[in-house]
């Protein structure tokens, strides 16, 4: 297998268009640019349509109505951007309408700064916009998953007619890595509920987020809730790697899974057990698989770029029948390998002072 | 074994390029690899650094705090990172534009090339980097020469293809100052 070396942001770029993605609605922010920049070039070679909007508003609206002509349509943004955009995702989830969704998050809260960050993940996973709605949450781990989970992202998109966020941070996102590209797929945009025209049927397919009479509302999120259970039931992923054998497991994501794993090979060089447990949904949580760690009697440290938003997560999964401690880098800065061996190494029943 | 290495210099010097070609030179080499430039707001004047690391596992962090090998090719970049390198790590620096080193690193390998002079000689100014980069290869051994020559055709884009036998002198240039 051929491997090419990318660029995150140019790696999700490539995978929806592998994965069919022929539409790219989207305004600039730093530091997600390559990926519009590469949607524009690429997007029309493969007979796709390319289009910077007036504002982030416009774009998810953009994407809304390709969505909803059953279109695999990709919008993405970082933090502020994503703001901008939430009154938009909560009215396509809604509307059940696929599409995905990349935050390549920086710094906030505001305008912020340009640094890497990860305290987007409340506004991933916990809504963010208004009401009772949930997206599916991938968070890559590599450019490789940058690429395939952006093919999942789609399908499972289609599959549950729920958006799909991709939530990295500037790290991943301009961090170049070999990759392994699949082929190039063909989709059709044919799906029986989408707007196109009624095309011989006696009613016309709607698209539509409003509940306003009768009980129609209070209908509507069963049917929303019902499928957001299936979802948690089927969709958590995760990896973990030395878990079973661990004293201690490291709990992160993205940017500080990839830290942690490093700060780990030096601790297990030498005789140290330590177990990495990296959620690659962050919506649905992998939380059965924690819940029955901390049963074993493990012990967990949550690394994080935020001041405590996945730690509320693991503390839930675990439910007291484990210790969790937490170490967060706040908005900006990167822990180092360092930092986090330390805080390791002080947290293991014989470290501390050696 | 991982391999960490910072490339650091004036905008426009080229130190990204070269990063990238260690990284491209690995990958092809079947190794694990990473390449993270620095990035955001930069003063003009200021320095540009990226980080790769060239590994036999999967890369952990793609950000090198300690490095076993840097290029600086600039002074401000051989103050900003001389200190982190690992003890018996490598230092290649631009002799041409830094006339006094620190002596405080006695245990690290230090080569000062003069990167511009040796440029026009080869009759390109724009090549100190590669000379730089054909150095540290030849002390570091991390990526073979043979490696970076393919991954020139990879990273370059195709209208800078005619200057690639003009790179590969360079290269073979740096590696020649360390290896005679």
């Amino acid at each position: 297998m051929e491997r090419v070396m990318m660029k995150g942001n140019e790696a999700l770029a490539e995978g929806a268009i592998r994965a069919g993605c022929r539409f790219f609605f989207g305004y600039p922010i730093t530091p997600q640019n390559e990926i519009p920049e590469y949607m524009a070039r690429r997007l029309p070679e493969v007979g796709g349509v390319f289009l910077q909007a007036e504002s982030e508003v416009s774009a998810i609206n953009m994407v809304y109505g390709a969505g909803g002509a059953g279109a695999r349509v990709l919008t993405s943004s970082s933090g502020p951007g994503i703001s901008l955009k939430l009154e938009g995702i909560s009215y396509i989830a809604g509307a059940q309408v696929p599409c995905v969704i990349v935050n390549v998050a920086r710094g906030g809260p505001g305008l912020g700064g340009l640094t890497p960050s990860q305290a987007d993940y409340f506004q991933a996973t916990k809504g963010g916009g208004h009401g009772d709605y949930r997206l599916l949450v991938y968070a890559p781990g590599n450019a490789q998953e940058m690429v395939d989970l952006m093919g999942l992202a789609f399908d499972k998109a289609e599959e549950y007619r729920n958006p799909v966020m991709i939530l990295t941070d500037a790290i991943m996102g301009q961090m170049m890595e070999p990759v392994v590209l699949p082929p190039l797929r063909t989709v059709t945009a044919e799906q029986p509920w989408a707007t196109t025209g009624k095309q011989g049927r006696k009613k016309p397919n709607l698209i539509n987020s409003l509940g306003i009479v009768g009980e129609e509302l209070e209908r509507i999120n069963i049917e929303l809730q019902a499928k957001y259970d299936r979802m948690a039931a089927a969709e958590a992923r995760y990896e973990a790697d030395g878990t079973a054998e661990a004293d201690l497991i490291v709990v992160a994501y993205g940017t500080s899974s990839r830290v942690a794993r490093s700060a780990i090979a030096r601790l297990r060089q030498e005789g140290k057990k330590v177990g990495l447990f990296r959620p690659v949904t962050l919506w649905p949580f992998p939380q059965a698989v924690l819940a029955s760690l901390a049963a074993d009697g493990k012990r967990f440290l949550v690394v994080e770029m935020s001041a405590g938003q996945l730690v509320e997560d693991v503390i839930l999964a675990v439910n007291d029948r484990a210790k969790v401690s937490f170490f967060g880098k706040l908005n900006g800065t990167v822990p180092t390998v360092r930092e986090v061996y330390d805080r390791i190494r002080s947290l293991l029943p014989e470290g501390g002072e050696g | 074994m991982t391999y960490e290495i910072i490339c650091a210099g004036f905008g426009g010097q080229g130190v990204m390029l070269i990063g990238q070609l260690l990284a491209y030179g690995g990958m092809l080499e079947g190794k694990e690899v990473t390449w993270f430039p620095s990035y955001g707001p930069e003063m003009r004047g200021g320095t540009a650094n990226c980080s790769v690391v060239v590994s036999d596992q999967p890369v952990g962090s793609p950000v090198v705090a300690e490095p076993d090998g840097l290029i600086a090719l600039n002074g401000p970049s051989l103050m900003r990172f001389m200190g982190s390198v690992k003890p018996g790590g490598v230092i290649v620096y631009n002799a041409s534009l830094i006339n006094e080193v620190p002596e405080d690193r006695p245990e690290v390998r230090l080569f000062g090339i003069a990167a511009n002079e040796l440029a026009e000689k080869l009759g390109n100014d724009k090549v100190g980097n590669m000379i730089a980069l054909g150095a540290f290869l030849g002390l570091s051994k991390v990526v073979g020469l043979a490696s970076i020559e393919a991954a020139l055709k990879e990273v370059l884009p195709e209208r800078r293809h005619h200057l690639i036998p003009l790179n590969i002198s360079a290269l073979h240039k740096g590696w020649a100052l360390v290896e005679g």
